[in-house]
């Protein structure tokens, strides 16, 4: 008997992403899917909107990384006011928002790393269910929890004193940014008086390296075979080859590492990348142009950038960085949990390069804005923490919004999420008449090794929950299983 | 004295109002003292498994699941908040409430620069595993009776910290009026 197995990751009825699975009368996995179940329509509701809004608004659409939306929309507006495309701003609002962006990073890799990874790595992926969330983390293992906590809160800081808010700022405008950073409101990262300082942070991005290769250390066969496909990568690359979260340009490595494209101007992404559209899912599905929808889907992220880059501009993050390539053999790395590993690398970057930045006179600088030739176009793309971010506008004489297309990070992982899904269905279900927790955490785990934002749900302050129905064809339960 | 029990969703909003609960920082270690969280995402309770004392509820409605996880909230919650703008009046999903819905859908997978010339079959999304939007966005007060309306996008942490530990305590709140923000 054919059937068909449901997981619900934030319950059956609530939330923004759910799998199901197909299995055949031998219990072969015929198809496996993930679901996404949310639906905005922010393409059409911004037309006829003033361009300035962009910043403010589309940031709305994500609460846990906004500054990425607020500042790709930002970039988009750079160009529509003549601020040319990452190069025609003043040092003080360029490396105000690159302070800003990398205070984004760190607080979400953060986020990310301890409120939701460490359970597994501290408990098992088998661990007891009462335990393996963030409260567990905090009653057993208050040090780190409390080392996390105060991770995030710093990133958190940088962002508010470069937004104005921890959460949906205004800080940056067309042309640039409405405020720099006072001597006191950066004195407040480096002296250590009201919150562990930048150096701490530095240390504890080694530390929690040290943690997760250890981890690996470990638990290395489960790591390395778990869910590990070949792929293509995709990011921003700086035109020396270095890692730029906030700007560059667009590179793509096949799964040996051979270039598909390179030094790509962004303005010219509609050339390269196209995206699908399946109907039992809001989320599209974007591929490589030349090779076509078959063939084309890509990686990215933390492991894609990491795949894609030569080298990162900063010695600590570098040195760890050398260290992951090594692992790799100097190609791709096709691992999926090791994305965890690369995360971290980026953590560990992003606080080195706040570092610098806090350092950087420039900050002090008075010219906050500049502009140029008005265009009736823009197009800012990003490295968010989940991987490139797309936003491109078209604007009337009146200023108004007439045009706008997104291509969110986590929309760029579809097709190699349904990939990481299948497989583990495949390893963990085939031939099974009981569906079991282990199994379920599985799924969890290879869709959280991408930390999907899945219009934020799941991946915010604890686990997704689960469950798995078994059901017949013709839609009758047979078994059931909650965590 | 006993704790009290916590339930938490995201409907149509951007968890921007859970990660600002999140920014009462070190204060989360006080906070677990004090509640026991049920349904949330914060643990790995799927259904209501205990009447709970305090509903939290972020974004307002948008699909038929949202109205469904929403009539749970009231049901199984004494007290329940409405979170930040979009739960309070609809918040920015709602600037689509002057377009018809069928547009928004067209815009997205038929229209878009990205889309339109690889999607030969005009695929939309339709699905009995994906579920129905709805015609437009609904503050949550216009579904169920809402007790507390804690406002801002998002609300600030320690409105938030202010507003929970007096209805955890059994206390008056106190909200001075700069901490009531609308941004």
């Amino acid at each position: 008997m054919s059937t068909k197995v449901v997981i619900d990751p934030v319950t059956r009825v609530e939330g923004h992403g759910k799998v199901t699975i197909h299995l055949d009368d031998n219990g072969a996995v015929t198809q496996s899917r993930l679901h996404i179940v949310e639906f905005r329509g922010f393409e059409r509701f911004v037309q006829g909107r003033p361009y300035w809004e962009v910043p403010v608004l589309v940031q709305r659409l994500c609460g846990i990384c906004p500054v990425s939306h607020h500042l790709a929309g930002a970039k988009a507006t750079d160009q529509i006011v003549g601020a040319g495309t990452g190069d025609g701003l003043s040092p003080t609002a360029e490396k105000m928002r690159r302070l800003m962006h990398y205070g984004q990073i760190f607080q979400s890799h953060a986020l990310h790393f301890f409120h939701l990874s460490s359970p597994d790595l501290l408990f098992g992926i088998d661990g007891p269910i009462a335990t393996r969330n963030v409260i567990g983390v905090a009653l057993e293992h208050k040090d780190l929890a409390v080392q996390g906590v105060m991770m995030r809160k710093f990133g958190q800081e940088i962002i508010k004193v470069t937004a104005g808010k921890k959460i949906h700022g205004t800080g940056a405008i067309p042309g640039g940014i409405n405020k720099n950073l006072s001597i006191e409101e950066r004195d407040k990262f480096l002296d250590g008086k009201d919150l562990p300082n930048v150096d701490q942070m530095i240390d504890w991005s080694e530390g929690a390296i040290d943690f997760f290769k250890d981890y690996h250390k470990k638990n290395r066969e489960m790591v390395d075979n778990f869910s590990a496909f070949p792929s293509n990568n995709l990011s921003l690359v700086r035109a020396d080859g270095a890692m730029d979260l906030y700007h560059g340009l667009l590179r793509a490595v096949d799964s040996e590492g051979k270039k598909i494209f390179d030094d790509a101007p962004y303005q010219e992404y509609y050339n390269l990348i196209g995206e699908g559209v399946k109907s039992w899912s809001y989320m599209k599905f974007p591929f490589i142009l030349s090779l076509g929808q078959e063939n084309g889907w890509y990686r990215v992220g933390p492991l894609a950038r990491l795949n894609t880059v030569d080298f990162i501009p900063t010695p600590q993050a570098q040195k760890r960085f050398e260290e992951f390539r090594a692992y790799a053999n100097g190609k791709p790395s096709r691992i999926c949990l090791l994305t965890h590993w690369a995360r971290l690398i980026e953590t560990l970057h992003a606080a080195e390069m706040m570092k610098e930045l806090l350092n950087d006179p420039d900050l002090q600088g008075t010219e906050l804005v500049r502009t140029g030739t008005r265009q009736g176009e823009g197009i800012g793309l990003i490295e968010a923490p989940r991987g490139t971010l797309f936003h491109h506008y078209h604007v009337d004489e009146n200023d108004q919004i007439t045009m706008c297309n997104l291509i969110v990070s986590t929309t760029n992982n579809n097709e190699p999420m349904n990939r990481a899904v299948n497989n583990v269905a495949v390893a963990q279900m085939t031939g099974q008449e009981e569906i079991t927790e282990p199994m379920m955490n599985a799924v969890e785990v290879a869709i959280r090794a991408y930390d999907p934002c899945l219009s934020c749900a799941t991946h915010a302050v604890g686990r997704m929950p689960l469950e798995v129905s078994l059901v017949d064809t013709n839609g009758t339960v047979i078994a059931e299983a909650k965590k | 004295m006993d704790k009290k029990i916590v339930a938490t969703t995201s409907l149509a909003g951007c968890f921007g109002c859970h990660m600002s609960l999140l920014d009462i920082d070190e204060r989360i270690l006080d906070l677990i003292e004090l509640v026991e969280f049920n349904k949330s995402p914060i643990d790995d309770i799927k259904t209501f498994t205990k009447h709970c004392d305090i509903g939290i509820v972020e974004g307002g409605c948008a699909s038929s699941e949202n109205v469904h996880v929403l009539k749970e909230f009231r049901k199984n919650c004494t007290t329940l908040i409405a979170l930040g703008e979009c739960a309070i009046m609809g918040g920015l999903p709602a600037l689509r409430n002057t377009i018809p819905i069928t547009e928004c859908l067209e815009e997205a997978y038929l229209n878009g620069l990205t889309t339109k010339d690889n999607n030969p079959d005009r695929i939309m999304p339709n699905d009995e595993d994906i579920p129905m939007m709805l015609d437009r966005v609904y503050p949550i007060r216009e579904l169920v009776k809402v007790d507390y309306f804690l406002p801002g996008c998002p609300p600030s942490a320690d409105l938030i910290w202010n507003a929970l530990t007096a209805l955890i305590l059994g206390k008056e709140m106190e909200l001075p009026y700069e901490m009531i923000r609308y941004d």
